[in-house]
């Protein structure tokens, strides 16, 4: 079994309570900062087909961090698993421990869990609603009734996701009058509408063409500044441009390297690793 | 071992006729389902027109054209929007449809208001909540619901929901609308939930994950996002059921008690459209006033139904212009 990357420092024996600590310490020195969620021993799997061994793991609150690996390792599943949305498949279920806000998140209430971390899924799926409407949604399940605070809020959100500009005038317009950059970008502003501490991004940019994925990377890199941006990815350039740490599994659902994007990419300590980066670079 | 080009051709060739003929085959069949509903309309009111201008029974001094001692007039229009019916009687006769198509409403009306939230609580409850085995009985059984023969429905309502509704409501007979409208939504209640049950298995799962992701609900995500974006196939799946329960006959026959007196009162016996033909084509006399004025009450439900269905496409229609689906 392959050393856990912050784990080649932590003694694995000492009490749970000296690994937390150790972790911290270690997360803060690698990457300058503290951790927003921790991951430990998680194993994942779909009725009895294991995906997820043993990953343990430290998301620094700063910054965008990037899931990658080779197709089918389980990428989607571990974002998944951090708002519980794996639940929706029958027979799935996750071991081990997600620390968030100092719980369990694996045994607190999804609802409110999704509230606080949000998400953006591969293809863009707005509701077949207005614009406003879609963006409004998450505000109105958590019960605000205001009209001006909705509009807001919706503004708010569509500026942050990039997007105000090009549909302030339409807002009632269809979203699937959009097009598929916009309505990932409305997707994203749909999610940040209700305030989300983190933000999950699946793929985002795997159904639209450069440019539009172009303006998706752009518009994460300026999330980063205000929340914790967790994407996955399966493209090394776009890592490489839109991320500040990223995380490698491997095909059997092993965590295999963890750390700063650049010095993974330069000097990745696993062999593996690194021929998986160097078969993507040619 | 590969294929060239060439052999490949013959058969892309087939193909591209079979296209023409498939083509066709769509084309014919399309215009012979419009030619037949074509040719009933034009039976029905060939059949219904008719009626105006025969000769009927008028009370005593009324008249215009006396023959054998009785007074006679000729039928109008108008004598079928009034509000009484008695087409038999040797002393007068009136053709008023009027309590028939309030029966036909008020019966209806009241069994969609029952039969559509049971079939979409159910279609939810199975679809999105209860457990996957659940879901496959419940196919089955309302299967086997939609195959019991009308008839049947209509002694399971003589026997026990008549005698209910008698006792419960405390009225002096149970043979009246509310029994009628009871049967008719039991027997819409399989049409309308197994079609509400896929139209939101129809939903993308995309709109489950989005709402849920959101912090929904699973009730808010089915009340918010599932119903919504279902609800081209949950309105058609009351249409259908609609449908049903304004053709239906026997079972109604059976329970409404079929007086033809106007009333609005769903508490009270009442005679709907169907049942009033049935119960008198076996007696009219062929050619007769009375014998048209059955196909004007047949002319009279297939416009109800028409208007129905027209009412609710409309409906359906500006909620998927709401959506987006369709353009404005
Ligand atoms: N709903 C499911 N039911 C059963 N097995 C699943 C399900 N979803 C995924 N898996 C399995 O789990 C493994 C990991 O899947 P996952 O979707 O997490 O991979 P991924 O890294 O996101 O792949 P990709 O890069 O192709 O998106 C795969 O082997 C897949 O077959
Ligand atoms: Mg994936």
């Amino acid at each position: 079994m392959v050393k856990r990357p912050e784990h080649r420092e932590i003694d694995a024996t000492a009490g749970r309570d000296a690994q937390v600590d150790a972790t911290r310490a270690w997360v803060k020195r690698t990457f300058y900062g503290e951790t927003i969620i921790e991951i430990w021993d998680l194993d994942f799997f779909y009725g009895r087909n294991r995906v997820l061994h043993d990953v343990s793991l430290g998301i620094p609150k700063d910054g965008v961090t990037a899931i990658m690996g080779p197709s089918g390792c389980g990428k989607s599943t571990l974002l998944r698993t951090l708002n519980r949305m794996y639940e929706v498949v029958p027979g799935a279920r996750a071991t081990g421990e997600v620390i968030f806000e100092g719980e369990n998140l694996l045994k607190s209430d999804p609802v409110i869990l999704r509230h606080k971390i949000g998400m953006v899924f591969q293809r863009p799926n707005p509701f077949p609603k207005s614009i406003f409407d879609n963006v409004a949604y998450g505000p109105r399940i958590h019960g605000l009734r205001n009209r001006r605070k909705l509009a807001d809020l919706v503004e708010d959100a569509l500026h942050r996701a990039a997007l105000w500009d090009e549909v302030k005038d339409r807002l009632k317009d269809s979203a699937f009058s959009l097009s598929g950059g916009q309505q990932q970008r409305l997707c994203i502003a749909r999610a940040l509408a209700v305030r989300p501490r983190i933000l999950l991004m699946d793929e985002p940019c795997s159904a639209l063409d450069p440019k539009a994925s172009d303006r998706i990377e752009h518009t994460a890199r300026e999330l980063a500044e205000e929340l914790t941006v967790i994407i996955v990815t399966h493209n090394l350039q776009q890592a490489g441009r839109v991320s500040d740490n990223v995380a490698v599994l491997l095909a059997d659902g092993e965590l295999a390297e963890f750390g700063p994007t650049r010095s993974i990419f330069e000097s990745p300590q696993d062999e593996r690793v690194a021929d998986y980066l160097c078969g993507r670079f040619g | 071992m590969s294929v060239s080009m060439d052999e490949l051709g013959p058969g892309l060739k087939i193909r591209m006729k079979n296209r023409n003929i498939d083509c066709y085959v769509f084309f014919t069949l399309a215009l012979i389902s419009l030619v037949a509903l074509g040719v009933i309309l034009y039976f029905i009111f060939a059949q219904a027109i008719p009626f105006v201008g025969k000769l009927k029974v008028v009370p005593e001094g009324m008249g215009a054209i006396v023959k054998w001692g009785q007074d006679y007039s000729h039928t109008r229009l108008w004598d079928l929007f009034s509000t009484r019916w008695s087409p038999a009687s040797y002393k007068h006769q009136f053709f008023g449809m009027v309590p028939m198509i309030v029966a036909t409403t008020v019966i209806t009306l009241g069994a969609m208001a029952l039969a559509i939230p049971f079939g979409l609580s159910a279609a939810v409850f199975v679809g999105e909540v209860g457990p996957r085995w659940l879901k496959d009985i419940f196919k089955t059984v309302l299967e086997l619901l939609a195959a019991v023969p009308s008839i049947v429905y209509g002694f399971f309502g003589l026997i026990i929901i008549a005698p209910w509704v008698r006792e419960s409501f405390d009225v002096v007979s149970g043979s009246n609308g509310l029994s009628a409208a009871l049967i008719l939504s039991i027997m819409a209640l399989p049409t309308i939930a197994s079609l509400a049950e896929d139209a939101l298995h129809a939903v993308p799962n995309t709109y489950r994950e989005a709402s849920l992701a959101l912090g929904a609900t699973k009730w808010q995500t089915i009340w918010r996002t599932l119903i919504p974006a279902a609800s081209s196939g949950v309105i058609g799946a009351g249409i259908l059921g609609m449908g049903r329960a304004v053709g239906e006959t026997m079972a109604v026959l059976l329970v409404a008690g079929n007086s033809a007196f106007l009333t609005w009162n769903i508490f009270r016996s009442m005679r709907p459209l169907t049942a009033g033909i049935a119960l008198d084509m076996a007696e009219s006399v062929h050619g007769s006033a009375h014998y048209h004025a059955l196909f004007a009450l047949g002319a009279m439900l297939l416009l109800i139904a028409l208007v129905m269905n027209w009412t609710a496409e409309w409906f359906h229609v500006r909620l998927l212009r709401r959506q987006g689906i369709r353009e404005g």
